[in-house]
């Protein structure tokens, strides 16, 4: 009933199944399937800690654009503003229901989720081994970051400001900066995070592993040293 | 790349989809659970071609409706226009911002099409058991999973300008059933994209090695 693990070094490409061994790499150094050329391995020096700045800074960003105004406007004397949950409030009110329930799950639920589980998880992580439920969270940083659209908001709210120019005046608001920042924050974020080296930090779900607790920045893989 | 290649399904390991941990399979029938992170172990994606084809045949039923019912309604005490998404790229070309109504045709209009067709041709080459391009078609798979997102764009586009755009009796802005449609038609590409399996393309050359070989 029970799998047997192989060590963490020989991969199966998740896009093609090809068998590979990832050779150790040098620092910031990339292992490409040869086949069909999928990404495999980073080795990214001091990935958990910068991640880790990255994510609080993103969580402070994320505050910000989300109690801030995104945008204002003026027209015969009337004056209205509005914030993300404000948008998603008033297409509810509008029976617009399924609409504003997925723009508070991609705008603001999976982006809050992803940095508090990667706070939680970068934390933890910091004193190896970490529990096993650190896996758990591991698998589902996954999932709320795939999910995560706070860029194509920001993309959208551009295209209603022009939209809405053509028919009254519009100030962009401080929300709409901190949403800038928090776009920046969270492509940096998940571009230094590493998620190989900190698995090799947590403790298995069988409870046998890791095979062996990893000072920091001496990964298996790439073990050459910074 | 000559001759037999090493696969994890040729030496009965099995990569888990959730932290890439490989184990060797409990058996071929029952696969067991990544010794890692627990995850449930899959050989291959779970009834990939069937759930792609079907994800993908709802989600062109949907582009249909999302394209031709309006997404939003703007009325003044003289006029109640509705807006579709391409009179609202239209709006966006005449009002000068060409490089806008650019990014939105993309977005709403093509990006979808674009992910249909592809899906489309990675089902029919795999069912076919195609030789050819295997490399090309799973980086075209690997795109699929990054441009799907932005077709979400109208959504958002049209929850700020209904949020801002509440000056009754002056203007106001309501949503339409587009709206919605246009929302199932991404979520479904999405999961139609997620739901395939890229190593499919590849398991094609244990078999019959094709004339197009």
């Amino acid at each position: 009933m029970a799998s047997i693990p192989s060590p963490e070094n020989i991969v199966a490409c998740p896009d093609c199944d090809l068998l590979l061994r990832i050779p150790p790499l040098p620092p910031r150094g990339m292992a490409r399937c040869p086949r069909c050329d999928r990404a495999l391995a980073t080795r990214k020096p001091g990935s958990i800690d910068r991640t880790l700045a990255l994510a609080a800074a993103a969580a402070i960003a994320f505050l910000f654009a989300n109690v801030e105004p995104l945008m204002g406007l003026s027209a015969g004397g009337r004056e209205s503003s509005t914030t993300i949950a404000g948008g998603a409030w008033e297409m509810w009110m509008q029976e617009e229901k399924i609409t504003a329930i997925l723009v508070v799950v991609f705008a603001m639920l999976a982006p809050a989720l992803e940095i508090g589980f990667l706070l939680v998880i970068l934390l933890s992580v910091r004193r190896p081994p970490a529990p096993a439920w650190i896996g758990t969270l591991l698998r589902w940083v996954k999932i709320t970051g795939f999910w995560s659209m706070v860029e194509v908001m920001m993309l959208g709210i551009l295209v209603a400001l022009v939209k809405i120019a053509a028919l009254a005046r519009v100030v962009p608001g401080t929300g709409i900066f901190a949403a800038g920042v928090l776009i920046l924050l969270l492509a940096a974020m998940s571009a230094s995070f590493d998620p190989r080296e900190v698995w090799l930090r947590v403790r298995w779900a069988n409870g046998e592993g890791p095979r062996q607790v990893q000072p920091p920045g001496e990964a298996d893989v790439g073990g050459a040293g910074r | 790349m000559i001759g037999a290649e090493r696969t994890g399904a040729r030496a009965g390991l099995v990569s888990c989809r959730a932290c890439g941990l490989l184990s060797r399979m409990a058996g071929a029938e029952e696969p067991g659970y990544c010794p890692r992170c627990g995850e449930k172990l899959e050989f291959r994606r779970h009834h990939a071609i069937q759930r792609t084809w079907a994800l993908m045949i709802a989600a062109a039923i949907c582009y249909l409706p999302a394209n031709i019912l309006p997404v939003m309604r703007t009325t003044t005490p003289t006029s109640d226009e509705p807006d579709t998404i391409l009179s609202g790229v239209v709006l966006l070309y005449t009002t000068g911002s060409w490089h806008l109504a650019l990014i939105v045709l993309v977005a709403s209009v093509m990006i979808p099409l674009v992910k249909l067709a592809a899906l489309a041709y990675l089902l029919i080459t795999v069912q076919r058991g195609s030789f050819r391009n295997r490399r090309e078609r799973t980086r075209l798979h690997r795109v699929l999973g990054v441009i799907g997102r932005w077709s979400m764009l109208d959504v958002f586009v049209a929850t700020f300008v209904v949020a801002l755009i509440q000056l009754q009796p002056l203007m106001s802005v309501a949503p339409e059933p587009g709206v919605l449609f246009f929302a199932a038609v991404v979520i479904l590409t999405i999961f139609a994209a997620e739901s395939f399996d890229p190593r499919l393309i590849w398991d094609s050359s244990r078999g019959k090695r094709g004339p197009d070989g």
